[in-house]
């Protein structure tokens, strides 16, 4: 069992080994805090929190924009 | 992580503040952050008719919710581009939210009322994508908001929109855009009173705020806005914002109190000379408004839907969403 997280734009689904922190996942895939949030079950999840094995994750952009 | 406020286990640390937040009191900050803003820029009162943008987008639901929230009554306007299917799950998370909270949604939809999609109507009036919306969008706001009585037309531009756009700006010193990028624009001339209560709360925050309070937005992005510059700024801010905590805020609040007065010369300069439309009567500086020439162009360009692919797209000057 590994951590599963979905990302989006465009939509893809990896796997990655915990325990890990979402600070720390966040700087592994290389995304900024500011432009992302984390969701669990429909929860927001804190930076500081770890993920076991067993967790799915959606890491949510919220940078949005074109015509304004 | 522990709640500011309540010292309760926190969701979201919000770092230019320098606090976290549980989700009750994440919600008390939004609900204080927005009333700041409508009070200190003086954006509307209790009786004022107001009027939303909403695009089923995380801050168009947000502003709305949190007006509803505030004691505010507050009709929604959705506009349909026809950007495939991306257009269709915008309307329906907008009638979701309208009707999960029994809140009137007024329709317009661009291709059966005016014969054309934003995919295809721009490339026949050879404007790029954003461009032919993004006026699309700003003359059916005015116009819904004058016909039906409105005093004030809401739109959800959050901190990084306004910081993002000041960015654009400056970088290409395009100093007639510069004077009129504020929170308030006054009513005049055909036009509504424009107001942007989400000044305070980054995008980062309006998503959290929809999160936690069980709103369904859209969250893909529009395909055709894959690529442009405003992103760009946006992207650029934020790495900046990492570093340094507030520099967002610092920009566009410091530009509002330190140098917006010097353009506002420039921005008046470029207002005047507004007569009617010959075509449909909106305020324009030619003949017939930029609108109607689009539709000129642009109307009959509806072939069969094959959906929209992401395009890379060049915005050209960056323009606020409240360009009167």
């Amino acid at each position: 069992m590994q951590v599963k997280v979905r990302l989006h734009n465009p939509r893809r689904d990896l796997e990655i080994e915990g325990p890990i922190t979402i600070i720390n996942l966040l700087a592994r895939l290389d995304l900024n805090r500011e432009a992302v949030l984390v969701v669990r079950d429909g929860e927001l999840v804190p930076g500081d929190e770890s993920l076991s094995d067993d967790d799915s994750i959606e890491i949510r952009p919220v940078i949005s924009g074109g015509a304004l | 992580m522990k709640c500011v406020t309540c010292r309760g286990p926190a969701i979201i640390d919000i770092r230019r503040h320098n606090s976290n937040f549980c989700a009750e009191h994440f919600i008390e900050q939004c609900h204080r952050q927005v009333r700041k803003a409508i009070e200190e820029f003086e954006m509307f009162g209790p009786d004022d008719k107001l009027l939303v943008a909403v695009s089923g987008g995380k801050d168009s639901l947000a502003i709305w919710d949190l007006l509803v929230d505030l004691g505010y009554e507050a009709d929604g306007l959705y506009i349909g581009l026809g950007i495939g299917d991306y257009s269709d799950t915008s309307l329906d998370h907008a009638r979701a939210y309208a009707h999960s909270r029994d809140l009137r949604l007024i329709e317009v939809d661009v291709p059966s009322t005016f014969g054309f999609d934003i995919p295809n109507g721009s490339r026949a009036a050879k404007r790029v994508p954003c461009s032919a919306c993004g006026l699309s969008k700003r003359h059916l706001f005015d116009e819904e908001a004058i016909k039906g009585g409105y005093d004030v037309l809401i739109t959800g531009h959050n901190l990084d929109d306004e910081a993002a756009v000041l960015f654009g700006n400056t970088l290409h010193w395009h100093t007639e855009y510069l004077g009129r990028q504020l929170p308030v624009l006054p009513a005049r001339d055909g036009f509504p009173r424009k107001v942007k209560p989400l000044v305070r709360l980054a995008e980062r925050e309006t998503a959290a705020y929809c999160i936690v309070k069980g709103i369904d937005y859209l969250v893909d992005e529009c395909p055709m806005a894959a690529g442009n510059k405003h992103l760009s700024y946006k992207n650029a801010l934020n790495e900046i914002e990492a570093m340094s905590p507030g520099a967002k805020h610092s920009f566009y609040f410091g530009f509002l109190d330190r140098a917006a007065a010097f353009f506002e010369v420039e921005a008046s300069i470029d207002r005047e000379g507004l007569g009617a439309c010959a075509s449909c009567g909106a305020p324009t500086t030619s003949e017939i408004c930029a609108f109607c020439r689009l539709v000129d162009r642009a109307g009959g360009q509806l072939p069969e839907r094959t959906g929209v692919s992401a395009v890379s797209v060049d915005l050209g000057p960056t323009r606020t969403g409240s360009v009167q």
